[in-house]
């Protein structure tokens, strides 16, 4: 068979095959609305990531297109979503992104289509080893005692312990929380959370001391055995009232908020797409099932393709009455 | 001999002014430092006085962004078209249709494209360097980097002809326009290329929005400056002769140009080509952030889930894409050096392009028998290998047993060095930087350096930036001067002898263009975050332009003033002091010059270890998608960088007259 005819047999072939598709009427009647792409955001961390090919394998289960670009976390939303060169972007959290989704909230061009599901933990963290040095933990007012705060210095910061919180541009408040607890803490800002991590894993090969911002779900928590610090717990008369807590001259004497993670959608997916919404507004996931996929890919190198197929046909039921 | 004393005389004469007007001018800003109780205004910006420019800047873009998102948006569109093809048919495949009707027409095979980079860099440079540019696509497919690579590859194959032909018409119009070259087209070159592309992300996603154009256009801006700057150049340096036997031989203007002069001046447009092809890769991080993906976004997903063995392989498959496009594209412009042979124009196509017709039918069968063998459409996984836990095993054995040591160093340096200095850049008064550098710049350059120096460094300061302008400063200018410690010595070496220069210039062109993200990490494991990893980083970075113009600059004195030198008896130290070292200065002060641009650049990639200066405003303003907040923290990095490329020069122009 010569090359050419090769080609335009199948070329032909093609052709058939569409043709005998527009012809036959599709599964699904209602959706798709539109064959223009979804486009499902994807972040630089995992369980966002995993997140996005889950709802993304369903939506092609219904008959949507659907496409994954890569964008920024937090200025996506007041950007891409906004216009809807992002239609859905699966993890907002309320404990680094609340002022970046109230100017989402308030330009009216994105929808917040409801939580996922987990919940949001952030604390001051230290792994378990260091329980030996300073054995009142996980209480907060154990890191008090000037013993117990040198047990996690280094040289720059000593006699003051080091912690070592998140970017800057988080809105974690912990310069503002060691002062009002008076704790006797040095705060160091990583740039990136992947330095911050960096210097856990080095800290924990080595059981150096560290104390730093670990927050779930991540597979942090799973790889280093560790605890959260107790603080008082967080209310938003806290984070307002100088009065409320331990400290009744400044604010931030208590822990961090616990807080939903959210999806957003551009306001436009809701109209062009309605089926499709449907399923991004009711679209949750377990928490421990969430971690269990994360540490899966983190830790077990699967393909986050893989794992999302996986939770697709074992919720099968699920996603269809979603769709309903 | 009275001639020659008095002569030395006259030039100490001045000398001694400017070091009585130095010592005054040191002596008027200590003075101030002082009373820095009686004349706070003078240390610190008064912050009632601040200029908002950041709130103008965000208005304008607000305005531009909802007036002009028509012509933003059809821009992305039309870009769109050919970025689209690229990457359907290196990567993604064609999907015509949508939803369940779906035809799919798959990419080309990496077979395929492996065998024709072979084919194209034997034509360009034969045997070897089709091995060596084979050899850089198998190894991406065999680590398992295809796709992405393909990705990356897609959007460098429009962007970089997109960025020629553009660096090519200004080129052409700032030549013929010298008007246009100072005033617009220069100063523009030079915020191009030190604004870093952080400061305008937010912009370009508003404007063109989240998808693989955005990146294209973001690379575009980064890139393109070398290539006008090469146009310029290689048509100026046309001889005289060859322009004025064109009209003898009664060119009109337009043959001139793309007959003559332009085939005359091709050595430097190439220069300027692989420029644009190198820059254009070292973008592919930040690409990754605005919807480009490739292997940009997984340097950024492995090191997000601290995964460095595979960060480090994805950086290497940049880095051996990088190694084969330079070596192709510097081939092609060696063999179209050596001048074209007439021959004669066979009619058909296949005797013309012999190379060509065979790419394609490689590529095309290969890609159709990926159809029915799915080994040839993917790189089948059984046959892909990975040395991530390496790397892993490396720094994990490194963190445990140096760590300690390191830790010591670290200390040391930062208690006894780095804090010393970052409090007296801090501390600086703004009023008197203004003045030095004011100062300086009228010793060097005359009024109108002076003026244009102090109204950067007062920008600078008026927008509220002046302590992080000051700690930027602190930083890049610690970083810059080890680099030079550093460099120097070992392009000394490199210059000196081949063998040594045969192991260095791989490994500089590695520093180049892999992404500092893959290093940097590993480095804060062992040397936690903050002002000592960001040095490291920078140091590693900013060492190259130092290393490469000492080892360049020695190399090009002539064999002839050496031999001279030796005839008439100088001792080798002799000769080298004497007659290598001051030929060489401009080239090495060029070099001296870069670095501190290449240092100004890493400010940004620093921010993400810690540091507390115009990369982390420019980071915070990208969080809070604040287009004016980021244009004026890049803004006041690009100024850094002006003052000192143009006090460098300048100085550097005084040292080459002193010279000749």
């Amino acid at each position: 068979m010569s090359l050419r005819s090769m080609i335009s047999r199948l070329s032909m072939g093609a052709l058939t095959l569409a043709a005998a598709s527009v012809l036959t009427p599709s599964v699904h009647a209602a959706a798709p609305e539109s064959n223009d792409p979804i486009k499902i955001a994807l972040f630089d961390w995992t369980s966002v990531n995993l997140n996005a090919k889950i709802l993304g394998g369903i939506l092609e289960k219904l008959g949507y297109t659907v496409e994954y670009p890569t964008a920024d976390y937090l200025s996506s939303l007041t950007t891409g979503l906004t216009n809807g060169d992002l239609t859905v972007a699966l993890e907002f959290w309320d404990t680094t992104a609340g002022e970046a989704m109230k100017a989402s909230d308030a330009t009216g061009q994105t929808e917040r289509l409801g939580a996922l599901g987990p919940k949001a933990k952030e604390e001051w963290w230290y792994p378990e080893y260091m329980k030996e040095k300073c054995p009142g933990l996980p209480n907060w007012e154990a890191l008090k005692d000037p013993k117990c705060a040198e047990a996690f210095s280094t040289a720059e910061t000593a006699p003051n312990g080091r912690y070592l919180g998140g970017p800057v541009t988080w809105e974690g408040f912990d310069d503002e929380r060691a002062a009002a607890l008076k704790l006797p803490f040095t705060v160091i800002h990583a740039g990136t959370d992947a330095a911050m991590f960096a210097e856990l894993d080095s800290a924990y090969q080595r059981k150096a001391p560290i104390m730093l911002w670990v927050y779930s779900p991540h597979w942090a928590p799973a790889k280093y055995k560790g605890e959260w610090v107790e603080f008082p717990d967080y209310t938003p008369e806290c984070y307002n009232d100088p009065k409320w807590g331990v400290n009744p001259e400044a604010k931030y004497d208590c822990g961090k908020p616990h807080g939903e993670i959210w999806k957003y959608s551009w306001a436009g997916m809701k109209d062009k797409w309605p089926v499709a919404y449907k399923v991004a507004k009711n679209y949750t996931v377990d928490t421990d099932e969430l971690n269990k996929m994360s540490g899966e890919i983190d830790l077990e190198g699967k393909t986050p393709e893989d794992v999302a197929a996986g939770w697709i046909a074992a919720h099968e039921a699920d996603w269809k009455a979603w769709a309903e | 001999m009275t001639v020659t004393a008095s002569t030395s005389e006259a030039r100490s004469r001045p000398v001694q002014i400017w070091l009585v007007v130095w010592a005054c001018a040191f002596a008027a800003v200590l003075a101030v430092f002082l009373l820095q109780d009686r004349l706070p205004w003078a240390v610190n910006y008064p912050a009632g006085a601040i200029v908002s420019v950041a709130d103008w800047v965000s208005a304008l873009m607000n305005l531009i962004k909802s007036n002009f998102s028509w012509l933003t948006r059809s821009i992305t569109a039309a870009l769109g078209v050919p970025l689209d093809f690229a990457l359907n048919l290196l990567a993604k495949s064609f999907k015509i249709g949508r939803g369940a009707d779906m035809v799919v027409l798959p990419r080309l095979s990496w077979v395929g494209v492996c065998i024709a980079a072979f084919l194209a860099g034997r034509a360009a440079g034969g045997w070897k360097l089709g091995a060596l540019v084979g050899g850089c696509f198998l190894y991406i497919a065999l680590f398992g980097q295809w796709t992405s690579a393909m990705l990356t590859l897609g959007l460098i194959a429009i962007a970089v002809p997109f960025c020629i032909v553009t660096g090519l018409f200004v080129g052409i119009w700032a030549w013929r326009k010298p008007w246009a070259e100072r005033l617009l087209i220069s100063p523009a070159l030079d915020l191009m290329q030190t604004i870093p592309t952080f400061a305008y992300l937010i912009p370009m996603l508003l404007l063109f929005g989240n998808s693989p154009v955005s990146a294209m256009i973001a690379t575009a801006i980064f890139a393109t400056p070398p290539m006008v700057r090469a146009t310029m150049l290689g048509l100026s340096r046309v001889p005289s002769e060859i322009n004025d036997f064109s009209e003898m031989a009664g060119c009109t203007a337009r043959q001139k140009l793309w007959r003559v002069l332009l085939p005359s001046g091709r050595p430097a447009l190439m220069v300027g080509v692989n420029q644009v092809i190198m820059l254009a890769l070292n973008m592919v991080i930040i690409a990754s952030m605005i919807g480009a993906g490739g292997l940009g976004y997984d340097v950024l997903l492995a090191l997000r889930a601290l995964k460095i063995g595979e960060a480090m392989e994805a950086g290497l498959a940049i880095v051996a894409l990088a190694i084969a496009l330079d070596r192709l594209s510097q081939a092609i412009a060696r063999s179209h050096a050596q001048g074209h042979v007439y021959q004669e124009v066979s009619p058909s196509f296949w005797r013309r392009y012999p190379n060509l017709t065979l790419a394609i039918a490689v590529l095309a069968v290969t890609t159709l028998l990926g159809l029915f063998v799915p080994a040839f459409a993917a790189v089948p996984k059984a046959i892909t290998f990975t040395t991530a836990p390496m790397w892993k095993t490396a720094v994990s054995w490194i963190t445990i047993n140096f760590f300690d040591t390191i830790e010591a160093f670290r200390v040391a340096l930062i208690l006894n060095v780095l804090n010393p200095v970052r409090a007296f850049c801090e501390g600086f008064p703004w009023l008197g930087a203004v003045f030095l550098l004011g100062l300086a710049g009228y010793q060097l350059g005359g009024l109108r350096l002076a003026v244009l120096v102090a109204a950067l460094t007062i920008f600078c300061a008026v927008t509220g930036l002046w302590e992080k302008t000051m700690a930027t400063v602190y930083l890049c200018g610690i970083s810059a001067f080890i680099a030079c410690l550093i460099g120097i010595p070992i392009g000394l070496m490199a210059s000196r002898s081949d063998r040594v220069e045969k192991v260095v210039t791989p490994v500089i062109d590695t520093l180049q263009v892999l992404p500092s993200f893959c290093f940097i990490i590993p480095v804060v494991m062992l040397f936690r975050v903050g002002d000592v990893t960001a040095m490291i980083a920078t140091v590693a970075f900013a060492v190259v332009p130092a290393i490469r113009y000492t080892n360049y600059g020695l190399r090009q004195v002539p064999p002839a003033l050496i031999e001279a030198a030796k005839v008439s008896g100088c001792t080798k130290r002799q000769t080298f002091l004497r007659v290598q070292l001051p030929l060489a200065l401009p080239e090495i002060m060029l070099g001296v010059n870069q670095t501190i641009l290449m240092a100004l650049a890493m400010i940004i990639i620093c921010a993400m270890v810690g540091t507390r200066d115009l990369g982390q405003e420019v980071f915070i303003a990208l969080s809070k998608a604040d287009s004016g907040r980021g244009i004026v923290a890049g803004l006041a990095i690009a100024f850094i960088g002006i003052i000192a490329d143009r006090l460098f020069n300048a100085w550097t122009a005084k040292a080459r007259a002193r010279l000749e």
